[in-house]
């Protein structure tokens, strides 16, 4: 790591780690409250430098399209977008996922539904992690805290993109991208030659040797029998992943008789409603899932025999705590807390939360 | 060391800039520090507020519901965020444009006449810096040193020239605020 501390917002720390991850080419098209990953990447013209391409596509919908032709070259290829951009995007997320091709996707949340308010969201979890875009696929979610993980996620959204051919998506939302705080960027790495991309990614089009048959992206097949066994084969890599990359951190838990769950700017909320119970002697903590699919299910069942209640905590009408629910099955009552359309909750309505719903 | 502080008055005032060079002057002086903007359209005219904090510590929420130190540069701000500093805690406000004075006496009231200050000085754009000279005189969060750093690191380099002003605008903040 750079040693250098720098202070930014988060869309910002998205547009400096993409460059020095070695990304090949950003499509993206404005919308408040991401506009500066747009902004930040055109203010420092990448292309001058590390060659990496940046363009403002005329919509969102060509912008994922052009996402889903660069990774089909096996490039390193991201977008960026709020809600309702997000929503555009569906149909070339679920074509990235059912063609098996690495992208990131960046979703800075804001309050809808329809065109909404441009304050901080939460909302989008079930599109996230429940689909969005048609058939059975996944995404692999990953949802950042600080400005520090907003830097940090793009490589390894990347990373576990390339790993498993299956497109990341950063999960964030209004907060987490326009607040600034100190971030270490990640040190520079270059972008993969084509001979890297032909040998790292010989499934990519580029360019067909005379010693193997072409390669073919797409995620058409007529045959039913034959879209099954890639359904097959789609379910047994989300199983892989499932085992493999779930990450969740745990605040306070070792003692803790009641347990909050929240994910992004809420965890940080969170963390402080934590402080402030802890001083009013209730035996509070937060687990905060940092990938949302694959889900931390077996943490929050383990948990389910040792708190007396949890109490979900969403910028939203009460998504994430179904699935809190499904892990702990019906162990320990499990309740919502939220604020709806770009409404932040302050620490204390979380303690009061707790107080009146689980205790 | 925490401090907790929300600046709030008009969008075009500067209290995001002013903001913004007490959280770099934080990352100056070594502070964990985050700077959390009330972001939309409120860029002129409207309300704008941001909430800085400076710690030694990992700093949990970037919102919050009280506060050690309020800055408060319009009517609408003190109605709103009067009753949101913590007791004990400290209060300041330029009186321009203010038809109901601060009312609590369970926290520290200090004034400044920065608006009219700034205009006498024939620069008004300086006014947010004679704000932020008033916090440092009554809360000594950040050095004047780590500040003037700080606040290289935010202006673009064509109006580096503009930074001794800055410094003026400063110094006299820390002159003209009372009790």
């Amino acid at each position: 790591m750079s040693e250098e501390v720098k202070l930014m917002k988060g869309n910002e720390a998205i547009a400096h780690a993409a460059i020095r991850c070695g990304c090949d080419g950003y499509f993206g098209y404005p919308i408040t409250p991401q506009s500066e990953v747009l902004e930040t990447l055109m203010e420092v013209e990448p292309w001058k430098t590390t060659g990496m391409v940046v363009l403002q596509a005329e919509s969102e919908v060509s912008a994922i399209n052009m996402v889903y032709g660069g990774a089909g070259c096996g490039k390193k290829v991201m977008t960026s977008s709020s809600s309702p951009g997000v929503s555009l995007k569906q149909e070339g997320v679920s074509y990235l996922a059912g063609a098996e091709l690495p992208a990131l996707i960046v979703n800075v949340m804001r309050g809808g539904p329809g065109l909404g308010t441009i304050q901080p969201s939460q909302a989008d979890y079930f599109q996230t992690v429940k689909g969005g875009g048609h058939g059975d696929y996944r995404l692999i979610a990953l949802a950042p805290a600080s400005v520090q993980e907003m830097a940090d996620f793009v490589g390894l959204g990347f990373d576990l993109a390339f790993k498993y051919r299956n497109p990341a998506i950063i999960l964030a939302d209004g907060v987490i991208g326009q607040m600034m705080e100190k971030v270490v960027l990640p040190d520079f790495q270059p972008r993969m030659t084509e001979e890297e991309i032909a040998e790292k990614c010989p499934w990519a089009a580029v360019g067909k040797p005379k010693n193997r048959e072409r390669n073919v992206i797409t995620s058409l097949e007529l045959q039913p029998d034959a879209m099954e066994q890639n359904n097959i084969r789609f379910q047994e890599k989300y199983k892989t992943i499932e085992e493999n990359e779930v990450r969740y951190e745990e605040i306070m838990c070792d003692d803790a008789e009641y347990l909050l769950v929240a994910f992004g700017s809420s965890a940080r909320i969170c963390q402080k409603a934590v402080e402030i119970a802890r001083e009013q002697g209730i035996k509070l903590g937060l687990l905060r899932p940092i990938t949302l699919w694959p889900f931390p299910k077996k943490a929050l069942a383990d948990y389910a025999n040792k708190v007396k209640a949890m109490l979900s905590v969403e910028l939203n009408a009460g998504q994430m705590v179904e699935d809190v629910r499904l892990a702990v099955n019906g162990k320990v009552p499990v309740e919502h807390y939220g604020r709806l359309g770009g409404i932040v909750y302050t620490p204390d309505e979380i303690v009061e939360a707790v107080k009146n719903k689980i205790m | 060391m925490k401090e907790e502080i929300i600046i709030a008055g008009f969008g075009g005032q500067g209290v995001l800039s002013m903001g913004k060079i007490l959280a770099y002057s934080g990352l100056m002086q070594g502070k964990e520090v985050t700077w959390m903007p009330a972001y939309g359209p409120e860029q002129r005219g409207g309300t704008a507020n941001v909430t800085v904090i400076l710690s030694d510590e990992k700093i949990s929420s970037p919102i919050l519901n009280e506060f050690d130190t309020a800055i408060i540069l319009n009517q609408q701000s003190l109605d709103k965020f009067e009753k949101s500093v913590k007791p004990g805690g400290t209060l300041i406000y330029d009186p321009y444009g203010i038809t109901k004075a601060p009312t609590r006496t369970d926290i520290n009231v200090y004034k400044i006449n920065a608006m009219d200050t700034s205009i006498e000085m024939n620069a008004p754009k300086s006014f947010n810096m004679i704000i932020l000279g008033g916090l440092l005189k009554v809360r000594p969060i950040v050095e004047l040193d780590n500040v003037l750093k700080g606040l290289k690191k935010t202006l673009p380099e064509r109006h580096h020239h503009l930074i001794p002003m800055n410094e003026t605008a400063l110094k006299k903040g820390m002159e003209i605020i009372e009790k």
